[in-house]
C-alpha cells in the first residue's frame, strides 16, 4: 500500500482505476483516460493533486533564499501572490525538481514541487536552508490539492464553492494567486487551459470535491493529466528532465534567470558554460506521419545530424496521432524529418514547435 | 472482477476465440487483456487471405498505455478482419467479446482447439496475474 491523498475513499467510489504513482496510490483513470481528456479541453475536469508536496518557508531573507537556491529569479515577484516556474537545480547544473514558488509576503514564499521527488527535494531545501540561515521549513502535509481545469472550469468552481469567490478569483491574471478564507486559489495548470489550482485544508478536501462534481465537474485521472500536459508542451520531471540534464538542454531556457550576471544561483556555472560554448542537445517536439504511438526512450535517428531520444511520447487525443517531445542535437531544425525505430519498423516524425494544442485548439 | 464468457476458449496470451457454425473461429482480446492496457488507439490487424501459424503474431493493439502484440490462437488462413477498428478501436475497449472481434480464421487443424484454455482455466489464469 503506498501514500493515500484525502480523496482516496472518494476515487473508489467513483469508481478509478489505482495505480501507484511515485509511492503514491493514484486514480489513473474513471473508465476512459480519452473521454477524460476530451471533457477538460471542451468543458472541464478536477484532479486530485494531494500527492504533490506543498512547502511554506518563511524567514526575513526568503527572497534571498529563493535567489540563491532556483534558477529562475524571484525578484520577478513584484506583487503578492505571483507565481514563478523554475528549475532547482544541482551544483552541476542538473535539474533536481522543477517547481512553482508563489510570493506570499516579504517573509513568506510558498513552493509546489513533485511528488516521486519529495525526499530528496527537502533534504536538498533543508540543507541549503541549514547553511543560508534564519529559515523555516514546514511541508504542508495537513493540506490538499485539486485542480479544476478547462474553459468553463472558472465558472463552475464559483458555483460550486460560493459566488465569493468571483471577485477575487476571477480577477487574477494567469499566474497569480489569491487566498479566500480557507481557500488558496491559483491560475495555474498542467493542461494547457483556463482554471485554477486550489490547496485547502485536508479536511475540506472530500467536501469541496463532491460540490464540485455536483456543479457538473468530472474527476479526472493522472493517465488524462499527462496527454493534457503533454500537447500542452509542457515538461515532466523524471522524463523530460532530470539530474543529468541541465534546463538549457531541456527547452527551459525560458526558465532560467541568466541577468543579472551577478546573481550566483546553484547550478550556475554549468549553464553559463554552455551558454559560452553553445548547448549540445535541445528539446524539440515530434509529431508522427503514420499510425503507431511514439513511445519514451525510443531512438531518434536525425540524418546527418546524430541521434537522439523520446522523453515523452504519447498519443494526442485533441490531434488523433501521435506527437513526442525528444532530446535531439542542437543542429536539428524545426520542419526536418527524423526516423523512429517503432517496434522494429522504421517510422518518420516531423520536427515541430510545440506546444501541440493550446486552449483547446491545434496549434500545428 | 474480469468478464469471462463460459461458452469461450481462451489462450495465455489474452485471445478469446469462438467456434462458428460453419467452422471457421472468430478471435479478439479478452475483457482483462483491454482492461490492463486501457483506452485503445490504433488495431492492427492481418490481411485476409494470411496464412498463420499458432502463436504467431498477426496484429497489434496499441493503447495511450502501452502496445501488444496479438497472436494467432491456432494455424490456419486468416478469412476475415474486422474493418471497424480502424477507426473505432475503442469498439474493443466497449465490447470485446462483441462488435470488437478482430479477426476470423479457418483452422488447418481442428485438434489445436483442444490445447486452449477453457473459461475455468483461464479465469485461473488472470487470478495468478493479479497476485
Amino acid at each position: 500500500m503506498g501514500f493515500r491523498t484525502p480523496l482516496y475513499d472518494i476515487h473508489l467510489k467513483m469508481g478509478a482505476k489505482i495505480v501507484d504513482f511515485g509511492g503514491w496510490d493514484m486514480p489513473l483513470h474513471y473508465g476512459s483516460q480519452i473521454e477524460e481528456h476530451h471533457k477538460v479541453r471542451r468543458d472541464c475536469g478536477m484532479f486530485d493533486v494531494s500527492h504533490m508536496n506543498v512547502v511554506d518557508v518563511k524567514g526575513e531573507r526568503v527572497r534571498a533564499f529563493f535567489r540563491l537556491l532556483l534558477a529562475n529569479d524571484v525578484a520577478k515577484l513584484k506583487i503578492k501572490g505571483k507565481a514563478l516556474y523554475s528549475c532547482m537545480l544541482n551544483r552541476q547544473g542538473g535539474v533536481i525538481d522543477d517547481l512553482i514558488v508563489y510570493y506570499m509576503d516579504d517573509s513568506w514564499f510558498r513552493v509546489v514541487m513533485n511528488a516521486a521527488t519529495r525526499d530528496k527535494d527537502m533534504a536538498w531545501v533543508n540543507a541549503a536552508a541549514r547553511e543560508f540561515g534564519g529559515l523555516t521549513i514546514t511541508q504542508r502535509n495537513d493540506v490538499a490539492m485539486i485542480a479544476v481545469q478547462g474553459p468553463n472550469a472558472k465558472e463552475k468552481a464559483y458555483q460550486a464553492l460560493g459566488e465569493a469567490l468571483r471577485a477575487p478569483a476571477g480577477a487574477l491574471k494567469p499566474f497569480h494567486a489569491v487566498t479566500v478564507g480557507e481557500l488558496f486559489i491559483a491560475t495555474t495548470g498542467y493542461t494547457g487551459e483556463d482554471g485554477f489550482e486550489i490547496i485547502l485544508p485536508a479536511k475540506a478536501a472530500p467536501f469541496t470535491w463532491r460540490m464540485l462534481n455536483e456543479a457538473g465537474v468530472p474527476p479526472i485521472g493522472l493517465g488524462a493529466r499527462d496527454t493534457l500536459r503533454l500537447e500542452a508542451g509542457m515538461n515532466l520531471y523524471g522524463s523530460d528532465m532530470d539530474e543529468t540534464t541541465t534546463p538549457l538542454e531541456s527547452g527551459l531556457a525560458w526558465t532560467v534567470a541568466l541577468e543579472p550576471a551577478d546573481r550566483k544561483f546553484i547550478g550556475r556555472e554549468t549553464l553559463d558554460k554552455q551558454k559560452a560554448q553553445g548547448v549540445p542537445r535541445q528539446l524539440v517536439g515530434m509529431v508522427l506521419e503514420n499510425k503507431g504511438v511514439l513511445r519514451n526512450h525510443q531512438q531518434v535517428v536525425c540524418d546527418g545530424v546524430g541521434r537522439g531520444e523520446i522523453t515523452s511520447g504519447s498519443f494526442s487525443p485533441t490531434l488523433e496521432r501521435s506527437v513526442a517531445l525528444a532530446r535531439v542535437p542542437a543542429a536539428v531544425k524545426i520542419g526536418d524529418r527524423c526516423t523512429v525505430d517503432l517496434r522494429g519498423k522504421p517510422a518518420t516524425v516531423q520536427v515541430v514547435k510545440y506546444p501541440f494544442v493550446r486552449n483547446g485548439k491545434s496549434c500545428l | 472482477m474480469s468478464n469471462i464468457p463460459k461458452d469461450l476458449k481462451y489462450t495465455k496470451s489474452h485471445e478469446w476465440l469462438k467456434l462458428e457454425a460453419d467452422g471457421s473461429v472468430r478471435v479478439g482480446i479478452t475483457h482483462h487483456a483491454q482492461d490492463l492496457m486501457g483506452d485503445m488507439v490504433f488495431v492492427e490487424l492481418p490481411q485476409a487471405g494470411a496464412k498463420v501459424g499458432a502463436g504467431k503474431e498477426c496484429g497489434v493493439v496499441e493503447s495511450v498505455k502501452a502496445a501488444s502484440d496479438v497472436y494467432a490462437p491456432v494455424s490456419g488462413e486468416i478469412v476475415e478482419t474486422n474493418s471497424v477498428l480502424s477507426d473505432a478501436p475503442e469498439t474493443v475497449n466497449k465490447d470485446c467479446y462483441g462488435a470488437g472481434w478482430m479477426f476470423r480464421m479457418k483452422p488447418a487443424n481442428k485438434t489445436e482447439l483442444d490445447g486452449l484454455l477453457d473459461a475455468k482455466a483461464y479465469e485461473a489464469l488472470v487470478a495468478a496475474e493479479k497476485h
